[in-house]
């Protein structure tokens, strides 16, 4: 029994952590949020080529590192701390995941090694307006005439979607949801970025009229990749909403020491001094939780689905209030656009979201666990 | 990262498991989970169950060989604990002696303390309750006011001591008594040791809002104990208490996740066997209750590991009480919910609260024993978070 990161994964943590204060420090994050693409390829390609960042977790024969789910927990906390602008989690914890599960070998071989060397950015094209993260959401129709496909109709909120050299699209054929892979430049395909509430990650609207696509993976057996990676990108996700909490509890803390009213530091306030004990108590748990589904991705076990929405339900509400108490804590200086706070709290916001909401979560948690 | 147990660690839960199996049995597998600190259902039958429990072995587990325990590992004691819970066995009667007491005794006592006291408990024949708060001395536990003044070889005390768990089945209280009252607040301090079946000391029971009567009144009138009897040193009694307190606050809670966990599935099956289960909002309230008690699981696992690895518990471990005692007023809240009006009526008579209930009325007391939350945060913020202390008045002396 050991829960708790090893010297290699917390070196891994030193790596990312200083990597990232050196290349996303809240400037380039500031600078890169006002792009349209939302990135900065230079780094990119070194995350890639220093670090190894996008290979992490992609198997050796198909080009990555064969790291586990754990040490993907690992970067993307601090990927998440740092607000990273960048299309890790799109290409990684969507597209990469969704092509390393199709069973598809064809595919992985096509596919993957682009992915781990950083050359191609990836995504999953899943929601449409109606912004459902379940099956029924999937209403997009593929036509089969002779052995191809061509898709038509739209995909909305697609992360990092009009940058993407490939995309994974979800959609339905005669046989039910199926996978396919379509080129970002593909004729018939429109992309439109746009503008979002929470600017460090860039979603985009695709419409689709005839554009042609490989098939991913079995005819009408889309769902059951599409259910595994919903529960792994969750996983991922919650670890970066535990980076982004901790730095708000960090910010806070800080804060709270050196901000003097009443001939005082604010923090010897109870009233401040216990909200900062309790974020802590929530990061902490947030923490115990991401890092437990992190172990469960990695075995691939049985206790997957359930902790998956237990971490995403339970981290994106502490990353919300901690995001939120950190404005307060900061009082009027934590309401400017100056101030970072805000750019967590929209982070907080857009990521509580992103693949279905807490009380989506805890729904899907109950019918798990038999209730 | 892994969540497995080793072969030697197995074996030991197949030991536990076969234990169990073979004595809880008759009335006191009929007992069932109940009971705690604050509840005394069944005492009678608890109390010989905690008699075969020490019989067998299984007091003092952690304990050093040489004081009569096992020996056991942390990981090893939650393997009892999480046996113990999933077999539905009795709450513990011996908590003080064990829990509080004797880790006590093992770091401060004195060698004759040690070999007098540890086999008691570990036997269960000796029952032990804490004698800390006083009408003035609560959170600010360092207010203490009851005297102790040395006559010969005997130590003679007179003060009262309130909320004291259990006083009327003890045998022995350990209490924090003034010994210097010249001396800064915290510094004229003694933990004493003294027999509660003495004419000096008298017991009242106080009516709790749960209609039981757990929880004492002990007044000392010139009560005596032998001069010996002072844990870690005249005057040194803070610093003792509050080694008392770390084992009240440290790894207890470990075990109390698996009572929680029983506890969760209970309600859950009640929901579905009154047809509650299928209302969205019950639905995510039951959901969010199984969430807590998983997170308080894997919280303690991370304690656990760090435990292991350092000797010493994380900064998670130190929100653990704050966590389980706002989670189990939250279920016994939903408890109340989905009883409806049936949450209303009693078990029985003269005023008899079911488990439901008991839990709704019971965990008002867990935000406030062993440290209120408010006391909580503060240690939280200041000692983990490193935020500045409250400016304190300055310390007298406590007259
Ligand atoms: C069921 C039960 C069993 C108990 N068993 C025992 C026992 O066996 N032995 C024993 O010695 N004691 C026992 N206690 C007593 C318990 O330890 C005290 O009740 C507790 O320490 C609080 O003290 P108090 O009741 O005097 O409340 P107070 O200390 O007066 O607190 C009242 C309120 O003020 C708040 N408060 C106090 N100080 C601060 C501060 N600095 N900052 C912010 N808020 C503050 C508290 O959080 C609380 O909300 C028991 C209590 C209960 C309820």
């Amino acid at each position: 029994m050991n829960f708790a990161f090893s010297e290699e994964q917390e070196e891994l943590r030193r790596t990312v952590r200083s990597f990232l204060e050196d290349k996303s420090p809240s400037a380039e994050v500031r600078r890169l949020m006002e792009t349209e693409e939302g990135f900065d390829p230079a780094v990119w390609r070194q995350m890639a080529e220093q670090l190894g960042l996008q290979g992490l977790a992609i198997p050796e024969e198909y080009g990555g590192s064969g790291f586990t789910y754990v040490e993907l927990v690992v970067v993307l906390e601090e990927m998440g701390r740092a607000l990273l602008c960048a299309p890790y989690f799109s290409t990684i914890a969507l597209a990469a995941n969704t092509i390393l599960h199709s069973g598809d070998d064809a595919a992985r071989k096509e596919l993957l090694p682009g992915i781990a060397s950083g050359e191609t950015i990836a995504t999953l094209a899943f929601t449409e307006d109606n912004g459902r993260w379940d099956a029924e959401g999937i209403t997009m129709t593929a036509t089969k005439s002779g052995g191809a496909y061509t898709l038509d109709g739209h995909k909305m909120f697609v992360l990092d979607g009009h940058t993407a050299g490939v995309i994974v699209v979800a959609a339905r054929t005669g046989d039910g949801i199926s996978l396919f892979q379509v080129a970002g430049d593909a004729s018939g395909l429109g992309r439109t970025a746009l503008q979002t509430m929470d600017q460090t990650r860039k979603q985009a609207r695709l419409e689709f009229s005839g554009v042609p696509a490989k098939l991913i993976g079995a005819e009408g057996k889309g769902w059951d990749t599409l259910g595994r990676v919903l529960d792994l990108a969750a996983v991922a996700l919650a670890a970066e909403q535990v980076g982004g909490a901790q730095k708000c509890l960090d910010m806070a803390v800080d804060y709270a020491k050196v901000r003097v009213q009443f001939g005082r530091p604010i923090g010897s306030f109870q009233a401040i001094k216990h909200k900062c004990a309790d974020m802590l108590l929530e990061v902490e748990s947030a923490k115990s939780a991401a890092y437990y589904a992190g172990w469960a991705a990695a075995e691939l076990n049985d206790e997957l689905p359930v902790v998956a929405s237990l971490a995403k339900a339970y981290c994106s509400d502490a990353y919300f209030h901690a995001a939120a108490e950190n404005i307060q804590i900061h009082g009027g200086i934590g309401f400017t656009w100056e101030h970072d706070a805000h750019l967590y709290f929209k982070r907080a916001k857009s990521s509580e979201l992103l693949l279905g909401d807490p009380t989506y979560h805890r729904e899907l948690l109950a019918q798990r666990i038999g209730i | 990262m892994d969540f497995r147990f080793n072969q030697g660690e197995e074996g030991f839960r197949e030991e536990v498991r076969t234990w169990l199996g073979e004595h809880l049995r008759g009335e006191y597998a009929a007992l069932g989970g109940g009971g705690g600190p604050a509840d005394e259902r069944g005492w009678d039958v608890r109390l010989a169950w905690e008699k075969e429990l020490g019989q067998a072995g299984w007091i003092g587990l952690g304990w050093p060989k040489e004081y009569g325990g096992r020996g056991a590992s942390i990981v090893e004691q939650g393997i009892f604990n999480e046996e113990y819970a999933r077999a539905n066995a009795p709450a513990r009667t011996s908590f003080f002696g064990e829990g509080l007491l004797g880790p006590t005794l093992i770091a401060f006592g004195s060698e004759e303390q040690k070999q007098r006291f540890l086999p008691g408990i570990l036997r269960a024949e000796e029952l032990w309750c804490q004698g800390f708060s006083e009408p003035d001395a609560g959170s600010d536990l360092a207010n203490v006011k009851t005297r102790a003044t040395l006559d010969g070889d005997e130590w003679v005390v007179t003060g009262q001591k309130v909320w004291t768990t259990l006083a009327h089945h003890a045998h022995w209280i350990f209490a924090v008594c003034r010994t210097d009252p010249d001396a800064p607040k915290h510094k004229g301090l003694s933990f004493l040791l003294l027999p509660m079946k003495q004419p000096g000391i008298e017991v009242k029971p106080l009516k709790q809002l749960t209609g039981s009567a757990e929880f004492n009144e002990v007044f000392f009138d010139e009560a005596r104990t032998s001069a010996d009897l002072v844990v870690g040193g005249v005057n040194n009694g803070w610093k003792v208490a509050m080694g008392t307190l770390g084992f009240e606050r440290g790894t207890a809670f470990l075990s109390m996740q698996l009572r929680f966990d029983n506890e969760c599935q209970s309600v859950i099956d009640y929901a579905q066997k009154h047809d509650l289960a299928r209302d969205p909002l019950v639905r995510q309230k039951l959901a969010d209750a199984w969430i807590g008690v998983q997170i308080m699981k894997y919280n303690g696992l991370r304690t656990l590991t760090k435990l292991l690895a350092t000797g010493s518990p994380g900064p998670e471990a130190s929100t653990s009480k704050l966590y389980w005692s706002a989670w189990h007023q939250r279920l016994g809240e939903l408890e109340m919910e989905l009883m409806g009006p049936w949450s209303e009526v009693l078990a029985g008579a003269p005023y008899e609260p079911d488990d439901f209930q008991t839990t709704f009325l019971a965990s008002r007391a867990e935000t406030i024993y062993t440290g209120s939350s408010e006391i909580q945060r503060n240690i939280i913020g200041e000692q983990v978070l490193g935020l500045p202390r409250e400016p304190r008045p300055t310390e007298g002396t406590p007259r």
